[in-house]
């Protein structure tokens, strides 16, 4: 049964003239094509793949009110501004803005976390309150970073507010950028269709 | 003389293991694969410590690219027919005068980012045209041409009943302004929760944060 191939060795000499023996073939294959695809393959998946999933970030927006009752207070104390400006500039006051801006800083994003810090172990808990405030010129990537901020450091309140136009003259004056004109936009009422 | 006869060795070597593990790659990456849907713009999102991942749900993404363009795109995958609700209702309150041909089209259209007198040509080429063409990118300028509002509030209709995600994907050098009117869109419509696509990194060490996820001893308040 399993000995067809020993049987036909053996008795490979004893047969007579004119039987031939069965020539042995290789069982080797040729795999280099199968492996050329195989590496084809590979690239190909390498190519399109997309490791990475990426992640989502909440984001609360609070809700327009011109009601002066339903805004939130913040105490003086217990603020921290921080504007945005262009090409990754940050500048922070603490409290209320001086009239001749004398607690205007400018800083970095290096330098910020130091500051959020140093506010957030100074200030009782209930009482902080960071108001972020970019400028025309801040990109949507200083906005996510500034807001990264604020979970990295565990701050609860934080605000994004539009920047004033006092501030917004501060931040252009030091940057040496001219102001972009005023534009005054009214608030409409969602026009109804 | 005596000649040292060197054996003549083989030049073929076993390359089974070779393509063992050629294979091992290859079914990997055929298991992690998972195609992107064909943006109509390369965006790059910026980095956040947020640990939550981007849920495959139904919902609206808006894309904002570098140069302020934004792109409107909805995932109707549980709700089929969301997509064939919003633009039929588009097309009636808008006037668009749309062909079903075209309307078909919006179906399988990705993402939109064409001001509303222009969908009509748009929707009109096929699958390659639409992605030749560059988008303008859907006004968002000023509340009074705000088209994107229009675009989330069909949607949400359209949606209704359904829990579903409003996502907004922007690029890293896209301007605030920018991303401040597609908040404001949403903010009309009387949605104030979003999600902002980001990459992943991890909470730098030495932060609150980082102390957090570590599971140690927060330092005493002070």
């Amino acid at each position: 049964m399993a000995s067809i191939d020993t049987a036909a060795g053996e008795s490979g000499h004893k047969k007579g003239p004119g039987v031939k023996k069965a020539k042995k073939l290789s069982t080797r294959v040729d795999m280099t094509p199968m492996v050329d695809l195989g590496f084809l393959l590979i690239t190909f998946f390498i190519f399109t793949t997309t490791m990475s999933t990426p992640s989502t970030m909440d984001l609360f927006m609070p809700k327009d009110t011109k009601k002066e009752e339903e805004l939130n207070k913040a105490k003086e104390s217990g603020a921290l501004t921080i504007m945005m400006g262009n090409e990754n500039h940050l500048y922070y006051y603490e409290g209320k803005l001086a009239p001749d801006a004398a607690n205007f800083t400018p800083s970095n994003f290096k330098e910020i976390r130091d500051v959020i810090i140093k506010k957030k172990k100074s200030t009782p808990p209930e009482d902080l309150v960071i108001v972020l405030k970019p400028n025309e010129q801040a990109t949507y990537k200083n906005t996510v970073d500034m807001l990264d901020e604020m979970t990295i450091n565990e701050i609860k309140r934080f605000a994004l507010v539009d920047i004033s136009e006092v501030e917004n003259g501060l931040v252009h004056a030091t940057e040496g950028t001219p102001m972009p004109p005023a534009t005054a936009q009214p608030v409409q009422p969602a026009p109804t269709q | 003389m005596p000649s040292v006869k060197i054996a003549r060795k083989s030049t073929d070597t076993d390359m089974t293991p070779f393509v063992d593990v050629a294979f091992l790659i290859l079914a990997f990456f055929m298991l992690a694969t998972k195609f992107k849907p064909p943006d109509p713009v390369e965006i790059t999102t910026p980095n956040s410590v947020s640990s939550d991942q981007l849920e495959q749900k139904d919902g609206i993404l808006v894309q904002l690219d570098k140069d302020g363009r934004v792109f409107f795109a909805m995932q109707a995958e549980a709700n089929k027919e969301a997509k064939k609700a919003v633009i039929q209702n588009l097309n009636t309150t808008r006037n668009l005068g749309l062909t079903a041909a075209e309307m078909k089209s919006f179906e399988k259209a990705y993402a939109i980012g064409v001001p509303f007198n222009q969908l009509k040509q748009f929707l009109s080429l096929d699958e390659e045209g639409q992605k030749k063409v560059k988008q303008p990118g859907i006004p968002v300028k000023d509340s009074a041409t705000n088209e994107l509002y229009y675009w989330v509030r069909d949607a949400v209709t359209a949606f209704a009943g359904s829990k579903i995600s409003y996502l907004v994907k922007g690029d890293n050098a896209a301007k605030y302004p920018d991303f401040k009117r597609v908040l404001e869109a949403f903010k009309r419509n009387d949605i104030y929760k979003f999600q902002l696509v980001t990459s992943p990194e991890s909470a730098p060490p030495g932060t609150e944060l980082y102390r957090t996820r570590q599971g140690g001893p927060k330092p005493a308040a002070n």
